[in-house]
């Protein structure tokens, strides 16, 4: 099954954007990513028709099209290609003022969970503020709008809706690196539910990863909205599990 | 003489030949301020149209034909910021050339086209020592020409002049727009590479219209190309 956008790189290096695909490939696996960097000779730079075939195969498996461009001119060749689609083509297709990985990862994240272009490009372009500054209010890379972090304690929540809190200890060495963050902030977004994980907003793949916590730590998981409980079993199952990567916790540390 | 559909490719094979010459001017340059690409970028982007050219089948039909192909190959082949700049250019251009002939009105459209195309790709307007700054003068130059009544030609002409003068302003101006721009107030005292090959581009279109192929050069050669011209002739 493939994500209903596609995400497209325009990079001056083949090299850099096979590593990004890699890279958000790994936390986004049904996303179509495709590369359309370097020129046709291998070197450094940008080439129209590469950039076209790359927006077209996008635009061919995909409702909608996300470009990502690296540098000023990748930015200048991106808008090119736009310009040459044609106004049908062109409708389904946004490009991104949004830091490369960054950008893309975040993207990536949020077209997995079967997002519209809107909300992906949103979440591309408020990935640039997270590693700066602790986004306030707004998911840092944009996560489903009405999932931020819930209000610790404060507030009222709407009639039917629940609200809890659970601890749990990270399990596997690594804690929240980038994969596990990815698989808690896309199961997150399954529920009708918003989640915090120590205070960041548990949709966003983004400000898990900036928690920078490591296997040990002990985390507070709040949850509220109608299917609060079950997201935060969810949270706490695999966080407890390690996510599938943990030798047992007693073994490798304390 | 005419400026048809011939001028055109001549235009555009003179174009690569005195790009050619001034490779290592504009390598120069760029070195000084940029990343030292726009020689060998440019170079191989009409490198490339003169091979497109030869291998066409049928002779282009209308000027904008040529313009369009120039504006395609550049796009693909060069590489660095300049393809999508110029290839954007000359796509304006070729919108407002359908005439099988260019007037002196349809060299002015010409322009302001290609001037368009590049301020609105590079978001850049004059002063900001780009390209901009040797089309924008040109255009101004054209506009003056053809309302004194010019001829297509002296048109051109006007044009090219102008651009080789604004391109030689450049030198002293700051950088706010492109790669330059990361050398801030170190970008004074260099020309702009990118107004330089502008002022190179409509220099060839000069050529194209007054040096026809085998024939000696006439008695205005350019400024900018004249430099290491050696075998030009």
């Amino acid at each position: 099954m493939t994500a209903p956008v596609g995400i497209v790189l325009v990079s001056h290096s083949q090299a850099l954007a096979a590593g990004v695909v890699d890279l958000a490939a790994q936390m986004a696996p049904d996303v179509l990513i495709v590369p359309a960097a370097g020129t046709d000779d291998g070197g450094l730079g940008t080439g129209f028709d590469r950039v076209l075939a790359g927006v077209e195969r996008a635009l061919g498996e995909c409702e909608e099209v996300l470009v990502l461009a690296d540098l000023g001119s990748a930015v200048l060749m991106a808008e090119s290609v736009l310009d040459a689609l044609g106004e049908d083509r062109a409708a389904r297709v946004r490009l991104a003022d949004a830091p490369f990985v960054e950008g893309t990862v975040a993207a990536a994240v949020t077209a997995h969970g079967g997002a519209g272009l809107v909300e992906v490009l949103a979440s591309a372009e408020a990935a640039g503020g997270t590693f700066a500054r602790a986004g306030r209010g707004r998911a840092a890379d944009g996560a489903p709008a009405g999932s931020g972090a819930p209000a610790d304690g404060s507030g009222s929540t709407g009639a039917g809706h629940e609200r809890g809190a659970r601890r749990a200890r990270l399990r596997n060495p690594l804690g929240l690196h980038a994969r596990p963050a990815a698989v808690l902030a896309r199961s997150v977004a399954a529920f009708d539910a918003r989640v915090a994980i120590d205070g960041a907003n548990a949709a966003s793949v983004l400000e898990l990863m900036k928690l920078g916590v490591v296997g040990g730590h002990e985390v507070e998981i709040r949850a509220e909205g109608p299917q609060a409980e079950e997201a935060l079993d969810m949270v706490v199952a695999a966080i407890e599990g390690g996510f599938g990567e943990a030798p047992p916790l007693d073994a490798r540390l304390q | 003489m005419a400026l048809d559909v011939a001028w055109a490719q001549r235009w555009a094979r003179q174009t690569a030949e005195s790009i050619s010459e001034a490779k290592s001017t504009l390598i120069d340059l760029d070195r000084e301020i940029g990343d030292g690409d726009h020689g060998e970028n440019l170079d191989r982007g009409f490198q490339a149209v003169v091979t497109k050219l030869d291998a066409l089948e049928a002779s282009p039909e209308h000027i904008s034909d040529v313009l369009r192909l120039v504006a395609t190959t550049l796009m693909s082949s060069v590489g660095g910021a300049s393809g999508p700049l110029y290839g954007t250019a000359y796509l304006r251009a070729a919108k407002v050339t359908g005439l099988a002939e260019l007037d002196a009105h349809g060299v002015v459209a010409l322009l302001e086209g290609a001037l368009e195309g590049i301020a609105a790709r590079g978001r850049a307007v004059p002063g900001e020592k780009t390209m901009v700054d040797a089309w924008s003068p040109a255009v101004d130059a054209a506009v003056g020409a053809a309302g004194r009544g010019a001829s297509p030609v002296e048109v051109l002409v006007a044009a090219a002049d102008a651009a080789a003068e604004g391109a030689r302003s450049t030198g002293p101006l700051v950088a706010t727009k492109g790669r330059a721009s990361y050398l801030g107030e170190r970008s004074a005292g260099h020309e702009d590479p990118g107004a330089t090959s502008s002022a190179i581009i409509l220099r060839a279109a000069v050529l194209a219209a007054t040096a026809p192929e085998h024939d000696p050069p006439t008695g205005d050669r350019p400024d900018v190309s004249t430099a290491d011209e050696e075998g030009a002739s």
